[in-house]
């Protein structure tokens, strides 16, 4: 380890040993990104990580890499990109970059994650600072491993509510041969069907979206396969240019409706037919992700109804999913969908376990947590 | 770990101390106590289960006092066979209150131990939790009870053209609530991922009888991802009784390229090398000299003998995609080295290549009285140096090692041949296979790649975690369950544990009591 990643180092573990010495709050942040997301956190001193950053390992033919929690995300993929690889899951920057760290603590994917799979299928190993200042290892840099409890994946979209998330290895993957990006007019319904249909044949799909009366499939692989693909679907070919604005619109939240101050992001099973909600949505991963800007349809109002949340969240439960409210007033029981209370109270105790003074990002994954 | 069945006399060498002690308890009952126990515990079970779904003669409890890993043997207190989640639950909350322990069993084919009864617990058999609910052909999803095979569920799916990815070996009889407690593996996991890439979610049953559902058929779900925590922790956390899989779509068609090399070093150097160009192979595994001499006498694969390893490398999808990837595969193992190579031209010869390879664990037991099974994973870069490392082993120990690798992954399956009649040959095996852990955790990987924990890499797990580590684990079961009912002894190693072991090493070769098998 260098000596600057040393003292980074050092330098964190002497602030989260004495926040729980003190009993004082601390909000651990990368490069701010996602201070949107999650729950209104309580008021806590501001933890920067960024200084405790670099690339640790990159072996290309392991498909493996190992950074510190403040490493750019643009860092990595410069990296990845000189050997032809990236990393599958496409985490969102929204417009900015992103430290790895807060990347992994939060666990987001981009439009890929329907077929290449999420954040958490990446996840290999984690180290983690807890709240007395010790450094705890969990998985490690092999594509396989069963040894103890799965606790990189529990790190994976923690919030950062159990520790100081300080270096994680990723699985990446080459990069495909050949992409290609079809649409195709149709109404949702039909969209939806068709995903559907699609995701059960052996097909190369990567990524498969709707919105505003137009389907966008995108093709991915062995350059046979994506042409074969192709032809097999029919559809209009889409210029690569305008296929990257596309799907970057998506995966970075470039796309106007992704942009509105009132949106909420539905979490349902990709078979869900068009929900019964007074706004047409955007579409993602197949299905299974449905945005509504202003779920009273009226997109210009920046204040959604108030009852209309409860209804959100029941059409949502209804169809096996959740609702997040992903940006606008925060509703009375919370952005993120409540959980069972049975698992709500396991929530409670690992989080006494790991930090039982209650220091690490305090309310931003759960009220209260 | 997999021994035949001569070896099982070693499992009768056990004082019950140390039989204790491999079970993590201290003390043992008098048969009298025993007895009361079983009677109380057999009565408070038999109010909630009808009479014949509790087990309690001893030779109905004859058949679960081992799992796949023979050598330990432990009766149960009891068994019960609940048909019903609710009858689930009516059992962890009888044993939640009589402070029983319960070990969790799905079909009783994992090689760790994992399901190894508790003496004064019960065995809970989920063996009649076995129907499959739901095949969704449009979601490409099955809903099933933890009890439903592994290769049932690929077959139920198969008319609507998909299949259940996760294959280990045992697919025939093992079942999906015992893969989810171990994280299953196979031979396409570097394409198609774990058991825990597989599954979308699943309900069970925490000791205090809540039910709980995690994950499900959304995508994502909120708060911490205790569905991930839950994969793998071995029966030590949640009672799975319910499980939601995905279903892919089977591929067009499969090929493989079985290549052989003149060094087993330049066969791990092509492994990488096919990596490094971009290729993920639907399977890439590796075989040594000695591991094909043996099974190609049984299978007649058409291995090549005069090679020191070969590898078999499979393309999978559209029979355009695979056309391209056999010609990148052939053309990357020429320029690694390769001395001659065979494409399967029919799924019949497919089928043949593979055999040789699916059949090196019975192969190992044609030609030696036992053998023990490793299970470590390393970094793919360090196949080379852990195949020299094996052999200065062999010639350590005076044992013969056969070496079968999922090479695409670095999860290595070295077969230890010994024979258990032979004085001190079991020991020997059994110090051979904690050396190959110990490199394993050095070389930058793990003990266990796919096969869990259980009991018998129990201490190997001191060497790959620290004290605050293992601590850690036993807070994330102290918050499942803070009374430690669930499957007590296994997986994790208390610190007593790990004193133990690491006093043993300091004395190397000279063990206290080299007479006692140690797991």
């Amino acid at each position: 380890m260098s000596n600057s990643a040393d003292a980074a180092l050092a330098d964190l573990r002497e602030r989260v040993i004495a926040a729980h010495q003190r009993r004082r709050p601390i909000r651990l942040r990368g490069a701010g990104t996602k201070d949107f997301y999650g729950e209104d956190a309580t008021e806590a001193e501001l933890l920067d990580v960024r200084p405790y950053c670099g690339i640790v390992d990159y072996e290309p033919s392991e498909l493996v890499i190992t950074a510190r929690c403040g490493t750019s995300l643009s860092e990595i993929e410069a990296a990845l990109a000189q050997h032809d690889q990236f990393l599958a899951f496409e985490p969102p920057t929204f417009g900015a970059d992103p430290t790895i760290g807060g990347v992994f603590a939060a666990g987001l994917s981009g439009p890929r994650r329907m077929y290449a799979g999420a954040a958490r299928d990446f996840v290999l190993g984690a180290t983690l600072l807890d709240a007395q200042g010790k450094t705890l290892r969990f998985g490690g840099q092999v594509m396989k491993n069963v040894a103890g409890f799965d606790v990189s994946r529990l790190l994976c979209g923690s919030l950062g509510i159990l520790g100081l998330i300080t270096d994680v290895s990723l699985k990446v993957l080459p990069r495909p041969r050949a992409e290609e990006t079809l649409r195709f007019e149709m109404p949702a319904r039909e969209a939806i069907d068709n995903f559907n249909r699609w995701g059960g044949q052996s097909l190369p799909l990567s990524a498969a979206a709707w919105c505003a009366g137009v389907a966008w499939v995108r093709l991915s692989g062995a350059t046979a396969a994506v042409r074969a693909a192709q032809e097999r679907l029919g559809g209009e070919r889409v210029d690569s240019a305008t296929a990257t604005t596309w799907w970057n619109a998506l995966r970075h939240s470039a796309h106007p409706v992704l942009k509105s101050p009132s949106l909420w992001r539905l979490s349902v099973p990709d078979t869900t037919p068009p929900l019964d909600l007074p706004s047409e949505p955007l579409i993602d991963w197949g299905g299974a992700v449905r945005w509504y800007a202003d779920a009273t349809g009226d997109m210009t109002t920046p204040t959604p109804d108030a009852a209309a949340i409860p209804n959100i969240r029941a059409v949502a439960a209804a169809a096996g999913g959740t609702a997040l409210c992903w940006r606008g007033p925060t509703p009375a029981n919370g952005r993120f969908h409540p959980l069972q209370p049975a698992v709500t109270a396991l929530h409670r105790r690992l989080k006494d376990r790991f930090d039982p003074h209650g220091i690490f990002n305090p309310g931003r994954l759960i009220a209260g947590l | 770990m997999r021994i035949s069945l001569r070896s099982l006399s070693i499992s009768f060498a056990h004082s019950s101390k140390e039989k204790a002690k491999l079970l993590g308890r201290g003390g043992y009952r008098s048969r009298y106590d025993e007895g009361m126990r079983q009677a109380e515990v057999a009565a408070a079970l038999r109010q909630v289960l009808p009479t014949e779904c509790v087990l309690s003669r001893d030779e109905e409890l004859r058949p679960y006092e081992c799992d796949g890993l023979s050598v330990m043997r432990q009766m149960p207190l009891l068994v019960a066979l609940p048909r019903t989640e609710d009858e689930v639950r009516q059992v962890l909350l009888t044993c939640r209150r009589l402070e029983v322990p319960v070990v969790a069993r799905g079909a009783g084919t994992g090689l760790s131990g994992g399901a190894t009864p508790h003496e004064s617990g019960v065995l809970l058999s989920l063996a009649r939790l076995n129907q499959i609910l739901e095949i969704n052909p449009k979601a490409r999803t099955a809903r099933l009870q933890p009890g439903v095979r592994n290769l049932k569920v690929s077959e139920a799916a198969a008319p609507h053209g998909l299949y259940y990815a996760p294959d280990p070996s045992s697919q025939i009889a093992c079942s999906i609530g015992g893969n989810v407690a171990e994280n299953s593996g196979g031979v396409h996991c570097l394409k198609y991922g774990l058991t825990f890439h597989n599954v979308l979610g699943i309900r069970g049953l925490t000791i205090d009888g809540d039910l709980i559902e995690l994950g499900g058929a959304a995508l994502d779900y909120p708060g911490l991802d205790l569905l991930a925590l839950v994969i793998g922790s071995e029966g030590l956390l949640v009672v799975v009784t319910e499980v939601l899989v995905k279903l892919i779509p089977r591929p067009q068609l499969a090929r493989v390229v079985m290549a052989s090399f003149g060094d087993v070093c330049h066969a791990g150097d092509a492994v990488a090398a096919i990596i490094a160009a971009g290729i993920i192979p639907a399977g890439l595994e590796m075989m040594d000299r000695k591991a094909t001499v043996a099974v190609e006498p049984f299978v007649k694969a058409g291995y090549d003998l005069s090679a020191e390893a070969i590898l078999l490398a499979e393309a999978d999808g559209t029979p355009e995609e695979v056309e391209e990837q056999i010609a990148e595969i052939e053309g990357v193992l020429k320029t690694a080295g390769a001395t001659a190579m065979v494409i399967s031209n029919s799924e019949a010869e497919r089928l043949r290549f593979w055999s040789g390879r699916k059949n090196a664990f019975p192969a190992a037991g044609r030609v030696s009285p036992d053998y023990y099974c490793m299970d470590g994973t390393i970094p793919r870069k360090n196949l080379g140096p852990m195949l020299k490392a094996i052999e200065d082993m062999e010639a350590r120990h005076a044992l013969k090692c056969m070496n079968v690798f999922h090479a695409g992954d670095g999860n290595l399956h070295p077969l230890i041949l010994f024979d258990a009649n032979s004085p001190g040959e079991w020991e020997r095996a059994d110090r051979f296979g904690a050396e190959i852990l110990e490199l394993c955790v050095q070389l930058g990987g793990t003990i266990t790649g796919e096969h869990g924990v259980g009991i018998e890499k129990i201490n190997s797990m001191c060497v790959q975690f620290s004290d605050a580590e293992r601590d850690m684990f036993f807070n994330v079961k102290a918050a499942f369950d803070a009374l430690g009912l669930l499957n007590p002894g296994k997986a994790i190693p208390t610190l007593a544990r790990c004193a133990e072991y690491g006093k043993m090493h300091v004395h190397g070769g000279a063990l206290p009591h080299a007479e006692l098998p140690r797991f």
